[in-house]
C-alpha cells in the first residue's frame, strides 16, 4: 500500500510538472511558450526584422493568419472549400518563414469509438499538413498530433457542440 | 449430514486495503421476466455481534440480484433461518414455493483467520446441491462471497458466474478548465476501487492481461500518446510504445506474451503485434486507412479491427500473423471498436445507424446484428469473461456513464459513478482458476 501510495503521488507530481494544457495559440509570448516545450529544445527563432515581422503578421487580427481552428465534416479529413484560404495563408507564412514549426493537433467529436476518433484526429491534422506542404511549407516545419475525442471545446451532445469539436488547430 | 469440499481460494496477493463502499452503484434497471427465487438466508457467526467482519448473505444476495437474473427472498419473509444442514426445515421452504435455499456460517479460527462454510440446497427434494468450506483471511472474505454467489449461478443456470472478477475503468473529474484523469479497478460489483494511474492528460483503453495481473493503457501524458504496460500489484510500469504519431489500443494476445496495438509511425495507423519479452515487432495490417482497435480471437489466431478503407469504419479480421485481411461487418454505415466474445462465436461493436451509436453483436458468417442497448451515444463495449454480459458506457446527466447488458439484450444495469464520469470499461479475467 505505502509502495503504491509513494508511487502514485510521485507519478501525479512528475505529470503536473511536465503537463500543460493545450490553450488557444494567438499570441506571441505563445510562440516563446512552445519553443519552450517542445522537443527540439535548442529551437530558434531568428534575430533582428525577419522575427518582428513574422510576429506582426501573426498577430495581426485581420489577417488570415489570425484564423486558427479548421472545421470538419463528420467522420471526414477532406479541407472543406472556406478553409482553402486559411490553409494557404499559413503555408505562405511557413514558406517564408522557413526557421518557424507549427504544430496541427487533430480533434474529433465524440461520436463512435474513442481509438477511431483518435485516428480520425491525426489524419485530419495530416490532411492539413499534406496540404500546406503541396503550398510550398517545409515538412519539418509541421508537427502533427491528435487527441481524438478527448479535447472536446465544447461538451454538449448536439451537432452544434460536434461541429465545433471535429477540428484541426493550429498552433505556432 | 452431507459433505463439504473445502475449497481453497488461488488469491491474487491483495496488496491494497479493502474499504468498504462501493465506487459504484450497481442497480437493475430491467431483469429477466420471471427471476429465479432464492433464499440466501443469513450466515451464522461465531464470535460476538459487533465484531463480525462481513455480512456474507448480503454480498452473495446483491450478486445475485444485480445479475438479473434472481430474486433473493428477503430475510424477514424467512420461515426459518438456519445455519447448518440438519437444522433445516424443507417443508416450511417448499410450502413458500422457495425451492432454492443457500445456508451457510462463519466461523473465526484464529488471529485474521476464517472458515466459511455453505451449502445451496434444493428444498422439493431436500438434496444438496454444492457445498464448500472456505478458509479465508478477513480481507479475503468478501471474495470468498463473490466465489459462493458464482457457485450458486453456475449450479443454477449452467453459466459459470463472474462474480468474482474486477473492472478498469477511468474516471474524469472536471474543475474549470482542468480535466483528472484516474485509471481505476475495482472488484465487479463496484467495491474495492483502487487508483492505479492519475494523470492531467486523457487516458485510454485499459486492456487486462489474461492472468489478471496486469493493465496495459494509452497515457497522453507528455502530449503525445505512448503505451505503457502496468503491474497491478506493485504499480510498476513500463513504457512500451512511444514512436512518433499514435500509440495506442493495446490487447493483450490470449496467452499474455504479445500485444497488439496501433502505431501510425509509418504514415497511417496500422496495426502491429508487439512481443513483450523479445520487444519483437511486426505489423499486421498494410492499407493506407485507419486500421485500428484490434481484438484478438479468444484461439490467438486472428485479429479482428475496425477500418475504413471501404469508406466508413468497418470490422474486418487478419491472421495475427498478417496478411490479407477479410470484412466482417456488413450492418449499417458505422462499425468499430470490435471485441471477440469469449467463446470467439460472436463480436461486439459499436455500431451507428441513424445518427445513434449503441452496442451491437453479430456473428461473423451470420448475417444480421443485434442491437443491446438503448442510448444514441453508446460505446466501449467489453465482455464479462463468461460472456454473459457486456459493460459498456453511455451519456447520462453527468456525462459518460456506465452501463451493463446481458447478451441476450434481457438484463440492464446501471453502474453510477458516486461523482465524476467514468468511461473506458474493461472487464478482467477470471480471478479463481475452475
Amino acid at each position: 500500500m505505502k509502495k503504491y501510495l509513494a508511487l502514485a503521488l510521485c507519478l501525479a507530481v512528475g505529470l503536473t510538472a511536465c503537463s500543460s494544457k493545450p490553450k488557444q495559440a494567438d499570441t506571441s509570448k505563445k510562440v516563446e511558450d512552445r519553443s519552450a516545450t517542445t522537443d527540439k529544445g535548442t529551437q530558434t527563432y531568428g534575430t533582428g526584422t525577419d522575427t518582428g515581422g513574422a510576429m506582426s503578421a501573426l498577430n495581426d487580427p485581420a489577417s488570415p493568419l489570425a484564423v486558427r481552428t479548421i472545421y470538419f465534416d463528420y467522420d471526414s479529413s477532406d479541407i472543406l472549400p472556406e478553409y482553402q484560404k486559411t490553409v494557404e495563408a499559413h503555408a505562405a507564412f511557413l514558406a517564408q518563414n522557413p526557421k518557424i514549426t507549427m504544430a496541427l493537433e487533430g480533434h474529433a467529436d465524440e461520436r463512435g469509438s474513442r481509438e477511431y476518433n483518435l485516428a480520425l484526429g491525426e489524419r485530419r491534422a495530416q490532411s492539413v499538413k499534406r496540404q500546406m506542404v503541396l503550398l510550398g511549407a517545409a515538412a519539418d516545419q509541421i508537427r502533427t498530433t491528435s487527441y481524438g475525442e478527448e479535447r472536446p471545446v465544447v461538451d454538449g451532445h448536439d451537432e452544434t457542440s460536434w461541429s465545433q469539436n471535429r477540428r484541426v488547430e493550429i498552433i505556432y | 449430514m452431507r459433505k463439504v469440499v473445502v475449497l481453497v481460494l488461488s488469491l491474487l496477493p491483495a496488496v491494497l486495503v479493502p474499504q468498504a463502499f462501493a465506487v459504484i452503484d450497481i442497480t437493475v434497471t430491467e431483469g429477466v421476466e420471471q427471476p429465479l427465487p432464492v433464499a440466501v438466508v443469513p450466515f451464522g457467526w461465531s464470535g460476538p455481534a459487533d465484531s463480525q467482519p462481513i455480512f456474507m448473505e448480503s454480498t452473495i444476495g446483491n450478486d445475485l440480484a444485480r445479475s438479473g437474473r434472481f430474486a433473493p427472498m428477503e430475510a424477514k419473509d424467512m420461515p426459518q433461518t438456519p445455519t447448518e444442514f440438519a437444522a433445516v426445515n424443507f417443508k416450511d421452504w417448499r410450502m413458500l414455493g422457495m425451492q432454492n435455499v443457500v445456508i451457510g456460517s462463519l466461523r473465526e479460527t484464529g488471529p485474521d483467520s476464517y472458515e466459511v462454510e455453505f451449502r445451496l440446497l434444493n428444498s422439493f427434494n431436500g438434496s444438496q446441491l454444492a457445498g464448500f468450506r472456505v478458509p479465508a483471511t478477513r480481507k479475503q472474505l468478501r471474495r470468498t462471497a463473490h466465489r459462493i454467489a458464482d457457485i450458486v449461478f453456475e449450479k443454477l443456470t449452467g453459466v459459470r458466474g463472474a462474480f468474482d472478477t474486477r473492472i478498469a475503468y477511468v474516471t474524469v473529474k472536471k474543475t474549470g478548465s482542468n480535466s483528472r484523469y484516474s485509471l481505476q479497478i475495482a472488484d465487479a460489483d463496484g467495491f474495492n476501487p483502487q487508483v492505479l494511474l492519475e494523470s492531467d492528460e486523457p487516458l485510454l483503453s485499459p486492456a487486462w492481461a489474461p492472468d489478471g495481473k496486469r493493465l496495459a493503457y494509452v497515457s497522453f501524458e507528455g502530449r503525445t500518446t505512448s503505451v505503457y504496460v502496468q503491474d497491478i500489484i506493485t504499480g510498476q510500469r513500463q513504457k512500451v510504445a512511444a514512436n512518433p504519431g499514435i500509440n495506442s489500443a493495446p490487447a493483450f494476445s490470449p496467452d499474455g506474451r504479445r500485444l497488439a496495438l496501433t502505431l501510425s509511425m509509418g504514415g497511417d495507423p496500422e496495426i502491429y503485434v508487439l512481443n513483450l519479452e523479445t520487444r519483437g515487432l511486426y505489423q499486421v495490417t498494410h492499407d493506407r486507412s485507419i486500421d485500428t482497435e484490434p481484438s484478438w480471437s479468444p484461439d490467438g489466431s486472428r485479429i479482428a479491427f475496425t477500418s475504413d478503407r471501404g469508406g466508413g469504419p468497418q470490422i474486418y479480421e487478419a491472421s495475427a500473423q498478417g496478411g490479407p485481411a477479410q470484412r466482417l461487418s456488413f450492418e449499417g454505415s458505422y462499425n468499430a471498436r470490435p471485441r471477440y466474445a469469449p467463446d470467439g462465436r460472436s463480436i461486439a461493436v459499436v455500431h451507428g445507424r441513424d445518427r445513434r451509436y449503441q452496442i451491437g453483436v453479430f456473428a461473423p458468417g451470420q448475417g444480421g446484428l443485434e442491437i443491446l442497448s438503448k442510448s444514441r451515444l453508446d460505446e466501449s463495449p467489453s465482455f464479462a469473461p463468461n460472456g454473459s454480459m457486456i459493460i459498456y458506457t453511455t451519456v447520462g446527466a453527468r456525462g459518460s456513464e456506465l452501463a451493463a447488458v446481458s447478451t441476450d439484450g434481457h438484463v440492464h444495469q446501471r453502474l453510477a459513478l458516486q461523482d465524476g464520469e467514468v468511461r473506458e470499461p474493461a472487464w478482467g479475467p477470471f480471478l479463481s482458476g475452475q
